[in-house]
């Protein structure tokens, strides 16, 4: 058939151009993506186009992988995902949270087509939601910055004041300070989530702040970059970026989409498929990865970074464990209680000892 | 090495020849790059400008699509189109945009779940004077200390921007969105939904006004006085002037149309396709409405078709990415070579090129 198509286009470039694009060569199942910017970010997107790719890869010829790069959130989801249905797509990955409304619109007038949606909480029968528990990678980051800061000062660009935001301050901060009790932490909310001028800005700005770790929740690897100059350590956000900072990058918090869209994509096809399922996946599943540790990390804090994570992966630890108070000092958890699921999705609040408001 | 001199008789043929030539070179530049970037040039261009209208399996959602895409880029346009004209560069038009939702949506949501017929009317106007008010700021301050409006009115579009964040995260927010921002869906408020008119389609009170703006459009510019004022401003401030018009009443008028306008589109958007204040709420319609403004010959019926072919753009270029892997860059450097060849023809009508020494 293709090589039909090449003669034929060749001879009757015109006529054939009507045809091959009204003639899909169809792979038996099609799956959309839909990324909120470019997947040459190195964080975020980048992270869910691995997934993708691996889709590809787990599937070869039956499954047909589609994307679509910077889709606002906002009506034009709406439009992007319908007409990826429209298309003939069969399942349907939309990778930010803002895409929340737009999913549940466009399932409801596609309920053959199956969604999955990143990060949000609201499901139907044929939308699920998927999240990683990063805030245990912020665990393991926050214990190496603790031991590893000299100023006892670490710096946090984040993006939005949301629950996943607060929950991975909050994290990182816990361990940090158990590493390290006279840590500090000085947080700069740039409200985005991809800008790199911003993230550079924001960083710089902690670095004057006397901050020499800095971590992150933004998807740029700008600050990687400026903790490079300034001398000052990092953490990659969502991908390893240790190519942006060979000396800054301590480790990186993986983002692990691609189990996970191999799995969902593979239940897709042979009917198991579930909607109005929620998943929240950590260390354990291998959704949250814990990159290569840096050599500038000494012996015993990698062996104690890594004693957490494989106790979080089991099960044995956990990030929010008790006793914690509320920033205002208000008890939250008691001695040995850990954090139940429904405050850790709606978490609004800083732990004590964070200065500063969260913006309302 | 080379001198422009100004056409003494500038051909009417020739500029009305402008948009066409500038989508046609458009289409054959963005095609070479398109092959450059390993897409076939042809199936491209076709994909953006013929399977959003015609192919079958798209045509029959994505032709009502393309209006409701098209209505917010003609109603700024409308209204910068008269300012442009008028030599009145309101560059702004996407913080008016933005005001105009904020107001409108305030407005509603501060009486949610009150159910009442006033609400939609009440808040379409609250949106129209929340750009309006936002655009008397540039044309205050050029009015009175003669500030550069081009710059004020940018400005003010990040401070808008800001705005619309605070309110996402702040007073707007729904309270029953667990933490999230963004404010109450409006399209789930009956009072306050910008609820489609033909069923099925998404067609809302946006595209339908849309169209009647231009019309009023252009009763305003060519059937009436003001339109002529408006002309002679931009033309000869002089003889504005001199004809007994006050430039500082028709500069103040010309930008707080604009804003009104783009408010107006704001506030449809927000309680129609968007359906919430949200942090990235504003997409540019405020910027690309100047190339659609120009590409229309700052004309009403221009401009409608300018806003159609536009949209097409948007909505074939969505198809082109996902279906023949066209990254999303490719299709914003297409929609700026439209204004760039638009531009430079247009330089071709007015003026002559002679090269120096030559007399």
């Amino acid at each position: 058939m293709r090589q039909f198509m090449k003669y034929f286009s060749a001879s009757f470039l015109f006529i054939s151009m009507v045809i091959t694009s009204s003639i899909a060569i169809a792979a038996d199942y099609k799956v959309g993506f839909i990324y909120i910017g470019p997947p040459g970010d190195h964080g975020w997107n980048y992270q869910h186009d691995v997934g993708r790719k691996a889709v590809d890869e787990a599937f070869g010829d039956k499954v047909e992988t589609v994307f679509q790069e910077n889709v606002p959130e906002s009506a034009d989801a709406e439009r992007v995902m319908t007409q990826m249905a429209l298309s003939g797509a069969d399942m349907i990955f939309a990778t930010s949270f803002g895409y929340m409304e737009p999913v549940l619109n466009v399932a409801k007038k596609f309920p053959k087509v199956k969604f999955e949606h990143a990060t949000g909480y609201m499901t139907a029968d044929n939308v699920s939601t998927y999240s990683a528990r990063f805030y245990e990678g912020r665990t393991v980051a926050g214990h190496i910055a603790g031991k590893m800061t000299k100023s006892n000062t670490i710096g946090y660009v984040a993006s939005y004041p949301i629950p996943e935001v607060v929950r991975g301050i909050n994290s990182a901060y816990l361990a940090a300070k158990k590493a390290n009790p006279n840590v500090e932490f000085k947080v700069i909310w740039i409200f985005t989530w991809y800008d790199p001028a911003k993230e550079a800005d924001a960083a710089k700005t902690l670095i004057s702040q006397g901050a020499d770790v800095i971590l992150q929740h933004v998807d740029s690897s700008a600050i990687m970059t400026v903790a490079e100059e300034a001398g000052v350590y990092a953490f990659g956000q969502a991908s390893d970026m240790s190519a942006f900072g060979p000396n800054a990058h301590l480790t990186a918090i993986i983002n692990g989409w691609a189990p996970y869209y191999v799995k969902k994509v593979k239940q897709g096809m042979d009917g198991t498929w579930k909607g109005a399922e929620q998943t929240f996946d950590g260390i354990g599943a291998g959704m949250v990865i814990i990159g290569p540790l840096s050599d500038k990390i000494p012996d015993s804090v990698k062996k104690e970074a890594m004693e957490i994570r494989d106790g979080i992966a089991s099960g044995t630890l956990h990030s929010f464990t008790g006793p914690i108070n509320k920033q205002d000092g208000s008890p939250w958890l008691k001695a040995g209680e850990t954090a139940d699921m429904g405050t850790l999705l709606g978490m609004n609040f800083y732990v004590e000892g964070i200065e500063g408001d969260i913006p309302q | 090495m080379f001198k422009l001199i100004p056409r003494e008789n500038v051909s009417p043929v020739l500029s009305l020849l402008g948009p066409l030539f500038s989508v046609g070179l458009t289409m054959i530049v963005g095609g070479i790059l398109f092959y450059f970037l390993g897409v076939d040039p042809f199936a491209a261009i076709k994909m953006i400008f013929w399977d959003p209208l015609m192919s079958e399996t798209f045509s029959t959602y994505s032709i009502p699509q393309i209006f409701i895409k098209g209505a917010p880029l003609i109603l700024i346009a409308l209204g910068l189109s008269v300012g442009f004209k008028a030599n009145v560069w309101n560059i702004g038009a996407e913080g008016q945009y933005i005001m105009g939702a904020i107001f409108g949506a305030s407005f509603a949501l501060s009486l949610y779940p009150l159910e009442s017929i006033v609400i939609f009317p009440a808040m379409i106007l609250i949106g129209v004077i929340g750009g309006c008010l936002w655009s008397m700021i540039p044309a205050f301050l050029k009015v009175k200390f003669q500030v550069n409006e081009i710059l004020v009115s940018l400005m003010l579009v990040y401070v808008a921007e800001q705005i619309l964040a605070l309110a996402s995260l702040g007073f707007l927010r729904n309270p029953d969105g667990a933490g999230f921002p963004g404010s109450r869906n409006l399209n789930q408020y009956t009072s306050a939904s910008n609820a489609e008119i033909i069923a099925g389609t998404g067609i809302h009170l946006g595209v339908l006004l849309s169209f009647l703006m231009v019309i009023f459009f252009y009763v305003l510019l060519f059937r009436h006085s003001l339109g002529f004022k408006i002309k002679l401003l931009g033309n000869s401030p002089k003889a504005s002037g001199f004809s007994g018009d006050n430039p500082n009443k028709l500069i103040f008028l010309c930008l707080t149309l604009s804003g009104s306008l783009a408010g107006l589109a704001g506030i449809m958007e927000v309680a129609g396709p968007a359906g919430q204040i949200n942090i990235d709420f504003n997409v540019g319609y405020g910027f690309t409405a100047i190339i659609v403004a120009f590409l229309g010959r700052l004309n009403p019926i221009g401009i409608f078709f300018a806003g159609i072919v536009m949209a097409l753009t948007y909505v074939g270029g969505e198809l082109t990415q996902f279906m023949l892997n066209l990254p999303a860059a490719a299709i914003q450097v297409f929609q700026g070579m439209l204004l760039f060849f638009l531009l430079s023809f247009d330089l071709f009508v007015h003026y002559k090129i002679k090269l120096k020494g030559n007399k």
